[in-house]
């Protein structure tokens, strides 16, 4: 992981003033990885961005992206990295195109190069049918979508996105999210950050929830939800037939059923039972309209560890205030 | 620490955006307009003035920049009110515009530093600014050169030219004062205000002003006339933290060869001559003897230039990136 890790920090710190926004956070992320940094408002999820673009000052500690020192080498970063900031910002007076040929003409690409990438870009965010348009008219869907051209057009080795989906109604969320795992599959590295906790939850292969200017808990879902919400997998199933209850808790490893509807039922189970439960159901003739192993969900897993953790949060907030 | 790269990658690519913003916006449309109207005003006025001076004046085309009709000013007195608002009117809002929009960190986030963004800007300004003066300048030459039908000299056309220049230097003044303004005030409308306010008190306030707080640093007794020149020094020097005033002071001395120096006006004002041993007075002074004579006056507007422009350019430095 970490020899391939393309962005890399170790003890980050921000102070502003007394207030510390960042406290002594360290995480990597790998190659076509989309890592989630998640947290409310005011952890300082943003701070951490501009931390890795050279856009603020680390107050200490170190990160290194794509093995670049941000402070030292901001250029050779920015190069390379694509940035979607929360609110992002297009000049109203120019058109769509011209917005991204300003953009183009500063990374320095030469005419025909430049026409090509905008072209390319603005079709993969279906954007093209606009590029004449001045960006005034645009929603903040649109706008979001022009940020991700954007990022496109450079060819960005990393995509750095804050706040993407805030804002958006359910239609764009779902076609911005599906821009974001076009960069995965492209080998592009994304970043995220977000305070919606279940939207991005299906796109994030890891997170890292952020706190106080730290880092509480960082890994897959999966993992964080066996470690925080205690092991165990969860099994929805709707199916038709008499004594299925009864029959599905001697499957071996199945450890409680629980009726939640009329037809529905749920699986604790130590381990993943899918194919076990789905042929006791065929073997009893019944008719099986649904079985899912239930993911466990970021909001659950962030609400249980704090409320675990009481004496550490008032203890952050004493620090945040003194 | 050293930094990577150049300061000044993206400088040309920034300035040509602004450029173009600036030639393409309507504010710049409707200068354009007091431009020419300024031109015409102020040539078709001065003409009928000038035909009533003699033919002989060897400075003819100079004194359609200094002469004015009854209830009309001149163009000097024209341009040291018209520059510092076009140049208000333009630099207000070259920073805070970039955070209101929020495009400031998407493109600080493309491989340029901020001293691109910032000295693209300033440049941008600048070149606007030049071209609309050397339009007007050429407007004024030209029509002064049809209507009186008498070809300019070289050292006319030369004492028009540094006079052109000075005005240059002179709108970037006002541009540095504003773009600095743009970095510390959000709102574009404070910058304004706050810019217009600052030449509001300079150009009206601080002339009334300066004798005042000259005072303490003037002996009651006058026994000789360097002892009065001294005195009328310290005077200009509190006057002179007006760019307005440094700039009149430099065009009086250009676009008047007969001037030996800039307390001429002021000794003419209580009836006084200046007379220099070894001189004639009222004879014409070489371009570079009256080059010499306002050469601090110029230099000290050129580091004003610089100064603010740093100013601004180290608060910008500072500021964070987000809004
Ligand atoms: N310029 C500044 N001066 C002082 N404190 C600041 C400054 N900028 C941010 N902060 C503080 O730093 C902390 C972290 O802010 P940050 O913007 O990084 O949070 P965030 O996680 O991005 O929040 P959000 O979800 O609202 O965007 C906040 O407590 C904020 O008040
Ligand atoms: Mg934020």
């Amino acid at each position: 992981m970490s020899e391939d890790a393309v962005i890399e920090a170790k003890g980050l710190t921000k102070i502003y003033g007394k207030a510390v926004a960042v406290d002594h956070i360290s995480f990597s992320v790998g190659r076509g990885e989309i890592f989630g940094l998640l947290g409310p408002n005011g952890a300082g999820k943003t701070t951490t961005i501009l931390m890795m673009l050279g856009l603020t000052d680390i107050s200490s500690g170190e990160v290194s992206v794509l093995g670049f020192d941000p402070a030292r080498e901001p250029l050779s970063v920015k190069r390379r990295v694509g940035y979607l900031p929360d609110t992002v910002g297009f000049y109203d007076a120019l058109t769509v195109a011209d917005n991204l040929r300003y953009t183009a003409r500063l990374i320095g690409f030469r005419h025909a190069e430049r026409e090509k990438r905008i072209a390319d870009a603005l079709r993969r965010v279906e954007l093209l049918e606009f590029a004449d348009k001045r960006v005034a008219t645009f929603s903040r869907g649109m706008r979001q979508r022009l940020g991700l051209a954007e990022i496109l057009m450079k060819g960005a080795q990393i995509a750095i996105l804050d706040e993407p989906t805030s804002g958006l109604d359910p239609h764009a969320t779902a076609e911005l999210l599906g821009i974001i795992r076009g960069f995965k599959a492209e080998g592009v590295s994304v970043l995220l950050s977000s305070h919606l906790l279940e939207r991005v939850q299906s796109v994030c292969d890891r997170v890292a929830l952020f706190s106080n200017g730290k880092i509480a808990l960082m890994g897959t879902v999966p993992e964080l939800g066996r470690q925080i919400l205690g092991g165990g997998y969860v099994l929805d199933i709707e199916a038709e037939g008499a004594g299925l209850a009864e029959r599905l808790a001697l499957i071996p490893g199945v450890t409680g059923v629980e009726k939640t509807g009329i037809g529905k039922l749920r699986l604790q189970a130590e381990r993943d039972v899918r194919p076990e439960a789905a042929a006791e159901v065929v073997a009893m003739q019944g008719r099986l309209k649904f079985l899912g192993l239930q993911e466990p969900s970021l909001d659950a897993i962030y609400t249980r560890y704090f409320e675990s953790k009481p004496d550490e949060a008032i203890e952050e907030g004493a620090r945040h205030a003194a | 620490m050293r930094r990577e790269g150049s300061a000044f990658q993206g400088l040309g690519v920034v300035m040509l955006k602004e450029l173009s913003d600036n030639l393409t916006s309507g504010r710049m449309v409707v200068m354009e307009w007091l431009v020419v109207l300024i031109a015409i005003c102020v040539v078709y006025t001065g003409i009928q003035q000038i035909r009533e001076l003699s033919a002989e004046d060897p400075f003819l085309l100079l004194r359609l920049f200094t002469r004015s009709a009854e209830g009309v000013p001149n163009l000097v007195y024209v341009l040291s009110y018209f520059v510092p608002l076009v140049s208000i009117g333009l630099g207000f809002d070259l920073v805070n515009s970039e955070r209101n929009q929020r495009t400031l960190s998407r493109i600080l986030a493309q491989p340029i530093y901020r001293d691109a963004l910032l000295f693209g800007k300033f440049l941008a300004g600048l070149v606007t600014l030049s071209v609309m003066l050397l339009a007007l300048w050429l407007m004024v030459i030209g029509l002064g050169i049809l209507l009186l039908g008498i070809p300019p000299g070289a050292e006319e056309v030369a004492r028009a030219v540094v006079m052109l220049g000075v005005t240059i230097v002179y709108a970037g003044v006002w541009l540095a004062v504003a773009l600095l303004f743009s970095i510390v005030f959000r709102s574009a409308a404070t910058a304004a205000l706050v810019a217009l306010g600052l030449w509001l008190f300079l150009t009206f306030l601080w002339p009334m002003l300066a004798p005042y707080l000259a005072i303490p640093f003037i002996s009651d007794s006058i026994s000789s006339s360097s002892d009065l020149l001294s005195q009328l020094g310290i005077l200009q020097a509190f006057s002179r933290v007006s760019p307005g005033a440094l700039y009149a002071e430099i065009v009086g001395v250009l676009l008047d060869p007969a001037v030996r120096s800039t307390q001429q006006p002021l000794l003419a004002s209580l009836g006084l001559a200046l007379v220099q041993p070894g001189s004639i007075p009222g004879a014409p002074l070489p371009l570079m003897q009256s080059l010499l004579i306002v050469w601090p006056q110029t230099v000290s507007m050129i580091a004003g230039v610089i100064v603010l422009f740093v100013i601004g350019y180290v608060v910008f430095q500072r500021q964070e990136v987000r809004a």
